[in-house]
């Protein structure tokens, strides 16, 4: 529509540098949805800061039992760390099949991203399951709660993202690459590298900050 | 531990008949009245054959319009619920003078705390998310929110919250140790009971529900505008919106990530906030109330909003100072953040830290001026009508700018200590939350009831209620300022000072008179829908409003607009309506179009089902059902995400036949409007 020169025009310029920027209307589906998943995982990251605040109130607060260094394993960690940052990279090559439309390499990336998965949780799961063993569970102190909780919390992420994961290649397996479970698969990718983001937090300040004290 | 109690604890966890207050007659009376009042509701809509119409078009419904009247219709239930403990707690206080009063003191320490719960989280968080839900994509020229399935599951979630909450009336009991929950009182060795879990349980399925919200409300109004609705075009209410919901999503996290703290120490045995093993109360303080500072201006922007429109409509001028109250709106949305400490000062930070906390304090002060100064020169000049919203708003101006200087008051540190926790605070607070959230949020129920309904308020009975409720609001709460300031401290089940009691028979007074206050609106509401073909509104448009709300049919058509707005300016509706005298009513035979409308959705309905399980579950530490519950909530997610068909189709001739009424009705008033 053609817009004759008003004094209404004078609003789309607030800056009057004689360009007029009139707002197009409504985004598309796409870009509203992947638009409300990142407002989602900004609030996700806010809940996960204060894991990490309580982490840094609480790591000193060993009430006589063990510290960091003592019980964290950098090899474990080190392969953790490997998995995820590797999952992360074949979750995007799933996302580029997914946008290409080729089944066989989206199935095949999802399927590394998911094994890779849940070796990262089975490493987790015996790294917790050790430490409760030796009685330093996360009753034991107020770093060690703050311990449980920080990196359990994540690892409660990547459970909930790999059942996630499943129901996505369900849905393309059942549903084809629709134009909604396009956008699922979209969020999905997004909420897998922000668990990334996430993971190399807790990486820098429980476990390396943590073994050098 | 014996077998057979071992199965017992099983299948039913913690519960068993001692839940049931049997040897306590108040709740035990009034959960039977409620009881019987939900039956008789239920028997008459299945009697009367209503119930396929609420199932159809209300409970699955994911039009934002019903969701946001949903929301409201809860918010004023939990009102009365409230209220009654307002209503004792006063009645308690007038009468405990050297004596216990009514109220043993457990029973009293559950109604304080559930007085402010669900204040807060089930009447004035559901008003506004209500009100901005029903008119916030209105005001935006578009047909629904960004996620309407969504909408409609974070509905439902914070009704399985006032489920929970209002449970712990009959089976069990309620948190006693305030609406904030501080540890160590609130930790498993001084709070071995079920009330502290009903708390929590409850606002972290609520919170879901909110968080949901607030993620569609900020997504709807930064990515869902009509064409050409410029960020600075936008309504005012739009904008305290945008504000409200980015603290919502920044600030709810945190309630949710401390509660799941709190409930670790309590279910696990975990350690942030307890005495042993090095936990630290202190950081329950600063993280509850890094969320419960924002939360207050979550609340009082979209009361802000609301002022705006209804100042600027009823004062038949624009807004003062747009793009000041803009900058003021978002000014408080980010010093929000950075003032939580002055809820603490007493901890004991030392003077640096307090003083820059209340120095910040009192800067937020400034841009809420501004507005006010606005909400004036607004009115200055103007030709001003007294309908019941603009009572509300001239209300809200005088009560809130009393409220607002004994908040600057105890932003003060040293004065702080000495009025710290005590009447004067809790006078304070109201002062700011009555005076504010629900003035506002009366403003705006009065003012959009007839765009939801297409029937006006009766004003008699509106005005009647404005001013029992604005003179009973004084009448209780300045006794509440002057008991604070001779020493008496917040919560006391009984007291022994002669000094305090005639004031606390003062605000007993108030209280009733508040009480009539509220009786008048329920009065206007019953006489309004008897006399709703007097009081019809044909136009669309009963107020001359400026926005583009007003610019469709009352009740709207479940897709809004038949064609999306085009917006030139601010004021979108009233520059059209200046344009449309000048030239008559243009678009004579325009070319309808097809349109796609979300389909109807039982997920949010169902989710909430399962939630409500799970969390009565986990409050009863009944494990299975925890596992029953999470498995049905994720297959409702599942089973929606399968379904093909998530659209349906409005004909092109339907929305003709539509729109067309309405475009009559509405050359008629343009062309009344012309003669007069």
């Amino acid at each position: 529509m053609t817009m004759t020169a008003t004094a209404s025009q004078a609003h789309a310029d607030p800056h009057h540098i004689g360009l007029v920027v009139e707002h197009p209307g409504p985004a598309s589906k796409r870009i509203v949805t992947a638009y409300g998943f990142w407002i989602f995982l900004l609030s996700d990251i806010v809940m996960f800061s204060c894991f990490f605040a309580a982490y840094a109130v609480l790591s000193g607060q060993t009430a006589d039992g063990p510290k960091g260094s003592e019980i964290f394993e950098q090899r474990n960690v080190a392969i953790e760390t490997v998995c995820l940052l590797l999952s992360s990279f074949t979750c995007g090559m799933a996302s580029i099949a997914a946008d290409m439309r080729n089944r066989f390499w989206f199935y095949l990336g999802m399927t590394v991203t998911c094994v890779l998965g849940l070796i990262f949780l089975a490493i987790e799961f015996r790294e917790f399951a050790d430490l409760v063993a030796r009685g330093y569970g996360p009753s034991r102190s107020a770093f060690l709660t703050a311990f449980f909780s920080l990196v359990g919390c994540h690892g409660l992420h990547v459970s909930a993202g790999v059942l996630w994961l499943l129901t996505m290649m369900a849905q393309v397996f059942a549903k084809g690459f629709r134009a909604d479970v396009l956008r699922r698969m979209m969020c999905f990718a997004l909420f897998w590298h922000a668990l990334d983001i996430v993971w190399v937090g807790v990486f820098s300040v429980v476990y390396l900050l943590g073994s050098g004290a | 531990m014996p077998a057979a109690l071992t199965v017992e604890a099983t299948m039913l966890g913690k519960l068993d008949w001692s839940a049931i207050p049997f040897d306590q007659p108040i709740p035990l009376i009034a959960g039977a009245v409620v009881l019987v009042a939900i039956l008789a509701v239920l028997i008459w809509v299945v009697v009367k054959g209503h119930l396929p119409y609420l199932w159809h078009e209300w409970i699955t419904s994911v039009d934002h319009k019903r969701i946001g009247v949903m929301y409201i219709l809860l918010a004023s239930v939990m009102l009365l619920r409230g209220g009654s403990d307002a209503i004792m707690m006063r009645i308690q206080q007038a009468i405990a003078y050297q004596s216990q009063g009514y109220l043993p003191p457990e029973h009293y320490n559950q109604i304080f705390s559930a007085h402010g719960t669900i204040m807060i989280f089930f009447v004035a968080m559901p008003f506004v998310i209500g009100l901005m839900n029903l008119i916030v994509p209105l005001q935006l020229g578009v047909r629904d929110v960004a996620f309407p399935t969504l909408n409609s599951v974070g509905f439902w979630l914070t009704a399985t919250g006032a489920l929970l909450v209002n449970l712990s009336l009959v089976i069990g009991e309620f948190a006693r140790t305030g609406w904030l929950a501080f540890p160590p009182l609130s930790g498993l060795s001084y709070s071995p009971g079920v009330g502290v879990d009903y708390y929590a349980w409850s606002l972290q399925i609520s919170g879901v529900g909110t968080l949901v919200a607030g993620i569609n409300l900020v997504t709807t109004v930064l990515k869902l505008r009509t064409k050409g609705m410029n960020y600075l075009r936008m309504p005012m209410f739009c904008w305290t919106t945008l504000a409200s919901n980015l603290l919502i999503v920044a600030a709810f996290p945190i309630l949710t990530a401390t509660l799941a703290m709190l409930l670790l120490d309590r279910y696990l045995g975990f350690h942030f906030f307890t005495n042993e093993a090095g936990g630290n109360v202190m950081m329950f303080m600063n993280l509850i109330w890094a969320w419960g500072h924002p939360e207050v201006y979550i609340l009082v922007l979209p009361a802000f909003g609301i002022f705006s429109e209804v100042v600027s409509t009823f004062s038949g001028k624009a807004l003062f100072g747009y793009r000041s109250m803009v900058l003021a709106t978002m000014a408080i949305c980010v010093v929000s953040f950075m003032v939580w400490l002055h809820h603490f000062f007493t901890m004991g930070a030392g003077p640096n830290v307090n003083a820059i906390f209340g120095i910040a304090s009192m800067i937020i002060a400034i841009p809420t001026g501004v507005k006010i100064y606005n909400w004036l020169f607004t009115m200055y000049g103007g030709r001003i009508r007294f309908a019941t919203p603009m009572l509300w708003s001239i209300g809200f101006m005088v009560t809130f700018i009393i409220g607002g200087l004994t908040g600057v008051l105890l932003a003060v540190p040293p004065a702080d200590f000495m009025l710290h926790n005590s009447m004067f605070l809790v006078a304070h607070f109201h002062n700011v939350i009555i005076g504010g959230v629900l003035f506002g949020a009366f403003a705006g129920y009065e003012y959009w009831f007839p765009k939801a309904f297409g029937f006006r308020l009766d004003e008699r009975w509106g005005k009647a209620g404005f001013w029992f409720t604005f003179l009973g609001f004084f009448i209780t709460f300045i006794p509440l300022y002057v008991a604070g300031m001779l020493g008496m401290t917040r919560r006391m089940q009984h007291y022994d000072v002669a000094a305090w009691r005639p004031w606390m028979i003062v605000a007993a007074v108030g209280m009733a008179v508040l009480t009539i206050g509220v009786i008048c609106q329920i009065v206007q509401l019953v006489v309004s829908i008897r006399n709703r073909e007097t009081l019809r509104d044909r136009t669309g448009d009963p107020w001359d409003g400026r926005s583009l709300e007003w610019a469709t049919s009352s009740p709207p058509p479940v897709f809004n607009f038949a064609f999306n707005p085009d917006v030139r300016g601010e004021d979108a509706y009233w520059d059209m309506k200046v344009q449309a005298q000048q030239q008559s009513l243009e678009r004579d035979g325009p070319e309808y179009r097809d349109i796609e409308m979300p389909r109807n959705s039982p997920t949010g309905f169902v989710c909430a089902f399962f939630a409500t399980i799970m969390g009565f579950a986990l409050i009863w530490h009944i494990w299975w059902m925890v596992i029953l519950g999470g498995l049905g909530a994720w297959a409702t997610f599942v089973v929606f995400a399968w379904r093909d068909h998530d659209e349906y189709v409005i004909p092109a001739e339907e929305v003709a036949a539509i729109d067309r009424v309405n475009l009559e009705e509405r050359r008629s008033l343009v062309s009344m409007a012309g003669t007069a």
